[in-house]
């Protein structure tokens, strides 16, 4: 699936939900489900700052793409970590860098987006958007 | 006096709104409070009958909006029983009161070595500006601990002052805890000792009768937002000796007496320390803040915040898993908790969906989110116009909400 397949149906789970509460018990579900990071991997390296809560986004670069693990502290935030990770983990960089993130607005999340909401949404997609960048320029180089 | 609160709350507009289909349930009264029609009209009165500025012209409006101007502050130095109104300084709030006491008593008064005595339950606003002069002056910040009710440890105070000492900084109420602290106390032992006392009243000043002079404080700094009144306004009180010997802390029109490229003379208290155009239309409805709360009676209005306190806190305690930081008797009506299990986040974002304002996060207050060994807490805390009805929503949601987790 292409990563604007992976937003259209994550857009398509969401509007079973009427009710914000049915909604967020989703997002709930989706954050405790969400593997756990290896406890030595919460560092401050990895840490998003920022946030109300904490959250870690680590990255590695397998056979050309980017393969994200992420945690929060909170579990509704873990929750969008869940969605952002399904998303563009196991993605190329230019995957990542020519698409836009738009199933965050339209299944109504969107105040999570906003840059006075301090839950580190905006900066985790920054810090997503940045690594794309660096593997990409490593990508490049190997391949010239 | 019983307080009629529904009364009450059909002077403030945005009480009446709605937040996702549901009445607005306002408990982050800590932050920041509403404003009732009264200050609003007063703004609104400002800009469409007598704006101009002020101290310096000779025409109409110009006299007018001074003449208001100053009456607030002989209004704030009512409020506090200052001995004069050349001590009541209007400032942008209680962060910029404290940044001018920390840079000019620090030009004035300290030397390098010298120590600042700092309660570990301050406010950040409380703790950096003093930090940056102790940086400026090579001068040190002493830490005075509280115990785990919440309580500062007074009894170590005597300990932590050395020959070195030359001041005390401590808020009145902690934004976090809701704890009263005993300034009268702390300032009787400062000054046995030649030791100088600044109080951050921000949160003190709308919930208890201040009275600077029984307290015996050198400075006290409050902020009008938190009073019902507009943003942008705060005020330093000051001693007079003392606010004398200190150095301006901003330059600019209004604070000299002669401009010279020789040399300037400066102007006299309070103008010293009022440099620029200041917030005359903010100031002048502040006075309208002042006139509101003082016609309910801030006696009143504590003992029915009070009452508040006591409702919530005996409710919360009904909460398996819920801890409360800040036990101890002396309290205002502030309330942090965590509850096992569930972060203090998620808490605060459901609490929203049910139309509940709390506030989340560490308040601006770090090393005290360390004592406890917390990332930070939920607070509630309350205002004269919140009700008992607004707590047994604000339980019944918090309920739910726990239930999701």
């Amino acid at each position: 699936m292409t990563i604007n397949e992976v937003q259209q149906e994550i857009i398509e789970e969401f509007s079973v939900y009427e009710d914000w509460m049915d909604k967020y018990g989703y997002l709930i579900e989706l954050g405790n489900e969400l593997k756990d990071i290896d406890p030595k991997d919460k560092t401050d390296e990895f840490l998003i700052k920022g946030c109300q809560s904490r959250v870690w986004l680590i990255s590695d670069f397998v056979d050309g793409k980017i393969v994200f693990r992420g945690e929060s502290d909170a579990v509704i935030v873990k929750g969008l970590v869940a969605l952002l990770l399904r998303v563009v983990s196991n993605r190329t960089p230019s995957e990542i860098l020519n698409n836009e993130l738009f199933f965050i607005d339209d299944i109504g999340l969107k105040q999570h987006l906003s840059p006075t909401r301090s839950n580190g949404l905006l900066s985790m997609v920054k810090q997503i958007k940045l690594y794309a960048v660096a593997y990409n320029r490593i990508s490049g180089k190997e391949n010239a | 006096m019983t307080l009629d609160i529904q009364k009450i709350r059909e002077d403030f507009p945005i009480l009446q709104q709605k937040i996702y289909n549901r009445p607005l349930v306002y408990f982050d009264n800590a932050a920041t409070t509403q404003r009732p029609q009264q200050v609003i009209d007063a703004l609104n009165k400002t800009y469409t009958e007598y704006y101009g500025n002020i101290h310096r012209a000779a025409h109409f409006l110009a006299d007018k909006a001074t003449t208001a101007y100053e009456e607030t502050r002989e209004k704030v130095r009512s409020l506090i029983n200052a001995e004069t109104r050349e001590q009541i300084i209007f400032t942008k709030g209680t962060t910029e009161s404290i940044n001018l006491v920390a840079f000019s008593f620090g030009e004035a008064f300290i030397q390098a070595e010298d120590e600042i005595i700092v309660s570990e339950m301050e406010h950040h606003s409380n703790i950096v500006p003093w930090q940056l002069m102790a940086g400026r002056k090579g001068a040190k910040i002493v830490m005075l601990p509280i115990d785990d009710d919440g309580r500062l440890q007074i009894e170590d105070l005597e300990k932590l002052i050395t020959s070195r000492t030359k001041l005390i900084a401590v808020a009145h109420v902690s934004n976090v805890l809701g704890t009263i602290n005993p300034i009268a106390e702390i300032t009787r032992i400062a000054h046995s000792k030649g030791i100088r006392i600044f109080v951050d009243g921000a949160q003190a000043a709308p919930h208890l009768h201040i009275d600077v002079q029984k307290l015996d404080v050198d400075f006290y700094a409050l902020s009008a937002h938190k009073m019902y009144g507009p943003n942008g306004v705060g005020v330093l009180y000051g001693k007079k000796e003392l606010l004398d010997q200190l150095p301006p802390y901003q330059g600019g029109g209004e604070m000299i007496s002669e401009v010279k490229f020789s040399g300037t003379t400066y102007n006299d208290l309070p103008y010293k320390f009022e440099a620029g155009t200041p917030n005359i239309s903010g100031v002048i409805a502040f006075g309208a803040a002042i006139d509101y709360i003082r016609n309910i009676g801030i006696e009143n209005l504590a003992a029915w915040e009070h009452e508040l306190l006591n409702y919530a806190t005996e409710k919360l305690l009904g909460i398996p898993g819920l801890r409360i930081y800040g036990t101890q008797p002396e309290k205002s009506g502030v309330i942090s908790f965590n509850v096992d299990g569930v972060h203090f986040f998620d808490l605060g974002t459901m609490l929203d969906k049910f139309g509940i304002a709390v506030r989340t996060g560490h308040h601006c207050a770090d090393p005290l989110m360390d004592h406890f060994g917390i990332q930070g807490t939920v607070r509630a805390s309350f205002a004269f116009y919140n009700t008992k009805e607004e707590i047994d929503v604000f339980i019944e949601a918090l309920k739910k909400v726990i239930a999701m987790f």
